[in-house]
């Protein structure tokens, strides 16, 4: 049977264009890459070439034809042993008109095809419970920065896959004095010094977590990740489903994050609803040093890359941490931080400082408010929200970050979707004043989210004033 | 780990370095210094020293809780901007980091308005918005006062390119430290500065220190006026404690760029005297080593003594010009005390035009 030749596409978005010339004529001998015809669209003059060896047989659209659809048969070729009586068996198969309708038909089947298989559900995600604290642990007051100093160090001596690369973090003993010691213990091989080139040496850390190392990136804050954020987003994050589950990055980018004290717009932002923006990351940002050390354990371990933002501000708080060999907590599980009834104040990281603040004045006036420390951003331990909200039917959030897009305004989403029944009034989401971060005092104070406005808000949702 | 890497590099870039630039750019010669006359070596005394009295004040109000946040000082550099200055010409634009209150004083920024911006208050040079490390003139063509290590050196570049667009013959003044050179978007710079031919002269100010990182410890490449050969850039190292040495390689360098030979790099050998910024203990060197560079090469040292050799001045002059300049920065200070916050209604302004 005489082999058709196919009106080409020039582009992926090509749909039809215009036989603008034949070269080659009836009866004309071709060989592989001699040029047929011209085609042209509103872009663009393109030569068909042939691709088998025969003898152009017949052609099915003549020169000049406007609107040619891609994939219509615009020759006939006869190759090797068949004749032009042949040509008559290909008279059967549909013309081009013809060709052209079961070209729309399949087009229209199309999208209904794709409906037949229904978008799957997303995957439940589910978070083990934190582990059981063996009665008669020994509590051991603890600031964050050593929380995650010895966080590191345990992952360290546990695995020799795991080292510290950043600006400063080994002679220097960090920026902040989180890697306080880590050279003295491991050297210089697993504890090194980069110079400032943040987007480099994100990127060096994703290769040697690609090759199977575990490498902790810390940025001397998370205002500098942004020269590195194409790394962590297009190389980090996207890797292991680009490459269908072979290989991804356990990688560890951790630093202060959010606004120190008057360090202005530059230095002063929360990368919470950024990073929580992106399939492929897990993100954490913990309040206590106790979730500070555990997630950050549990981090190291995780196959995945982990975005573990910290905050300046919060580094000298001091606060219990169970002594305990392994003391490892799960990533994804939110911490009902305060029991209560009446409302739900829903925050993390140091919004936390606000929402317990709130909370106690509000026990004052006899609002018994429930406050949740979500600990980790993504994968997002709604249930747990939900299951509060429930039982309070009032909900407020608590971030410094910026309004628009933010954690809160997500929950706010998810919880009048899945919980709308049980809202006593609309969720209201306190976070910073939509404005970059100003840098004298009084602005200062004013675009941050306060402990009044958060009292104000839970008020306001329970109707008093 | 570190160390034993920059070695090894340091040697391979060496050797290549004589083939690319005999083949790429006829590297102009590093020009001798020559000397000042009398009124230059006093303009040059008083505006360095206007500097380093302003930072010690800046230093105080930091200490008594009147200037938050980051503060870096220029102590021990201020031969680099006040040489530069003495090239320029009006319409020169300047661009630097954080460190960035010397380099506004010399470009005739006023002081009460930089030291009231240090302090957050409405008469700063951004309203009390941006504070230390943010501050601009466009009347002066300071383009900043920049918080993100590097990034002012494509902002620079962009300044040359509008200069190249209009076809004025204005010069970019761009300045990053020994540290900033590593970042990536500085070589991408220079590569576009290079094939575009822009006037843009890269001051790298190599104070020996990226915070606590001495150049060695970060740097496979340690003499910065070789960054560029690869772009085709050439590059001159300087004395920067010699505000001769600075203005003589400014002229040179300012003269390129504006008869359209692109880009050039000059490396500023300084020092800061003072931790990278307030809240830094400098452990990182010795104190032997601070002493010797503020005795042995001190920038305004240098001048009086040449003043006094000279008999261009007098101890009773010098102390006069002293006493202006403590003027100044003590009419700053208190200026930078008594100025208001900015109006609660400044949080929502100057968001979007
Ligand atoms: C992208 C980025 N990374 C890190 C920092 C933190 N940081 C501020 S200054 C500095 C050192 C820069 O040293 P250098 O370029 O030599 O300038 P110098 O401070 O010596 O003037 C660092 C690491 C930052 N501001 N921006
Ligand atoms: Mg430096």
């Amino acid at each position: 049977m005489p082999t058709e030749i196919l009106m080409p596409a020039l582009s992926p978005t090509m749909e039809e264009g215009n036989l603008s010339k034949w070269i080659k004529k009836e009866g004309d001998a071709v060989a592989p890459g001699d040029v047929i015809a011209e085609i042209e669209t509103d872009k663009a003059t393109m030569e068909v070439e042939a691709v088998d060896e025969g003898t152009l047989g017949k052609i099915l659209i003549a020169e000049g034809t406007e609107g040619v659809k891609v994939n219509t048969a615009i020759a006939l070729l006869l190759t090797e042993g068949e004749s032009e009586a042949d040509l008559d068996k290909a008279a059967s198969k549909p013309t081009a008109e013809a060709s052209d309708e079961a070209n729309d038909d399949a087009e229209q089947d199309e999208p209904e095809d794709k409906a037949g298989g229904s978008v799957p559900a997303a995957p439940e995600v589910k978070a083990a419970a934190d582990p059981d604290i063996p009665e008669g642990t020994e509590m051991v007051s603890t600031t964050v920065r050593e929380a995650l100093r010895d966080a590191m160090a345990e992952e360290m001596r546990r695995d020799g896959d795991v080292f510290v690369m950043g600006e400063e973090v080994a002679e220097y003993q960090g920026a902040y004095k989180v890697t306080q010691g880590l050279l003295q213990e491991f050297g210089d091989k697993r504890v090194v010094d980069t110079p400032i080139t943040e987007h480099g040496f994100a990127g060096v850390g994703v290769g040697a977590a690609f090759a199977g190392l575990k490498p902790i990136v810390e940025f001397m804050t998370f205002n500098f990740a942004m020269q590195a954020i194409d790394q962590i987003v297009n190389s980090a994050a996207k890797t292991l489903y680009m490459a269908g589950g072979q290989m991804g990055a356990p990688i560890v980018f951790r630093g202060p994050n959010g606004a120190a004290a008057r360090v202005a717009a530059q230095h002063s932002q929360c990368y919470a609803a950024w990073y929580g923006h992106i399939p492929g990351l897990k993100v954490v940002m913990p309040y206590t040093a106790a979730d500070a050390k555990g997630l950050l354990k549990a981090a190291i371990r995780d196959p995945n890359p982990v975005i573990f933002l910290e905050n300046e501000i919060l580094y000298g708080q001091s606060f219990d941490v169970p002594k305990m060999d392994d003391f490892v907590l799960p990533i994804g599980k939110a911490r009902i931080h305060k029991e209560g009834k009446d409302a739900t104040i829903v925050s993390f990281g140091i919004g936390m400082t606000y929402a317990v603040k709130a909370a106690e004045e509000l026990a004052g006036e006899g609002i018994d408010v429930e406050v949740i420390d979500l600990r980790t951003i993504r994968p997002m331990d709604l249930d747990t929200v939900i299951a509060s909200v429930k039982k309070t039917n009032r909900l407020v959030t608590v971030e410094e970050g910026f309004p628009q897009s933010s954690v809160g305004a997500h929950i706010a989403s998810q919880v009048m979707q899945r919980a709308f029944d049980y809202l006593d009034a609309p969720v209201i989401t306190v976070a910073g004043k939509d404005v970059p971060m100003p840098y004298a005092a009084n602005l200062e104070k004013l675009a941050l989210p306060s402990v009044a406005e958060v009292v104000e808000a839970v008020k306001a949702v329970s109707y008093r004033s | 780990m570190a160390r034993a890497a920059s070695k090894t590099s340091a040697a391979r870039s060496r050797s290549t370095k004589k083939g690319a630039a005999g083949a790429a750019v006829q590297a102009p010669k590093p020009p001798k210094p020559e000397d000042f006359d009398k009124e230059q070596e006093l303009h040059a005394y008083r505006e360095m020293l206007l500097i380093r009295r302003f930072e010690e004040k800046a230093g105080q109000l930091y200490g008594m809780g009147l200037i938050g946040g980051f503060c870096h000082l220029y102590i021990g550099q201020e031969a680099v901007v006040v040489g530069m200055q003495m090239s320029m010409n009006d319409g020169d634009q300047v661009i630097t980091g954080y460190r960035d209150h010397g380099h506004m004083l010399a470009t005739g920024m006023e002081a009460r308005g930089v030291m009231a911006e240090l302090t957050g208050r409405r008469n700063g040079y951004s309203k009390g918005k941006g504070g230390s490390m943010h501050m601009f003139s466009k009347e002066k063509k300071f383009y900043g006062g920049h918080g993100i290590v590097g990034a002012q050196v494509p902002l620079g570049t962009g300044l040359a390119f509008a200069n190249r667009y209009r076809g004025d013959d204005s010069v970019s003044i761009t300045y990053f430290g020994d540290g900033a050179a590593n970042q990536g978007q500085v070589y991408e710079s220079f590569n576009m500065a290079s094939l575009w031919k822009l006037p843009v002269v890269y001051i790298i100010e190599n104070n020996r220190y990226a915070m606590g990182t001495a150049v060695a410890r970060s740097s496979a490449e340690t003499d910065f006026s070789h960054r560029g050969l690869s772009f085709k850039i050439p590059g001159i190292q300087v004395d920067g404690m010699d505000v001769r040495a600075v203005k003589a390689a400014g002229d040179l360098a300012v003269d390129w760029c504006r008869s359209g030979k692109g880009p050039i790099i000059l490396e500023m050998q300084t020092y800061r005297y003072r931790g990278h910024s307030m809240s830094d203990p400098a452990k990182y060197r010795s104190k032997d080593e601070v002493q010797k560079m503020r005795s042995e090469h001190d920038p305004i040292e240098q001048v009086k003594q040449r003043l006094v050799a000279n008999k261009w001045a007098d101890e009773d002059e010098l102390k006069a010009i002293d006493k202006e300049v403590r003027e100044i920065v003590g009419d700053s200070a208190e200026f930078a005390q008594t100025d208001p916050e900015p109006d609660v209604s400044e949080l929502y302004t100057d968001i979007l035009l």
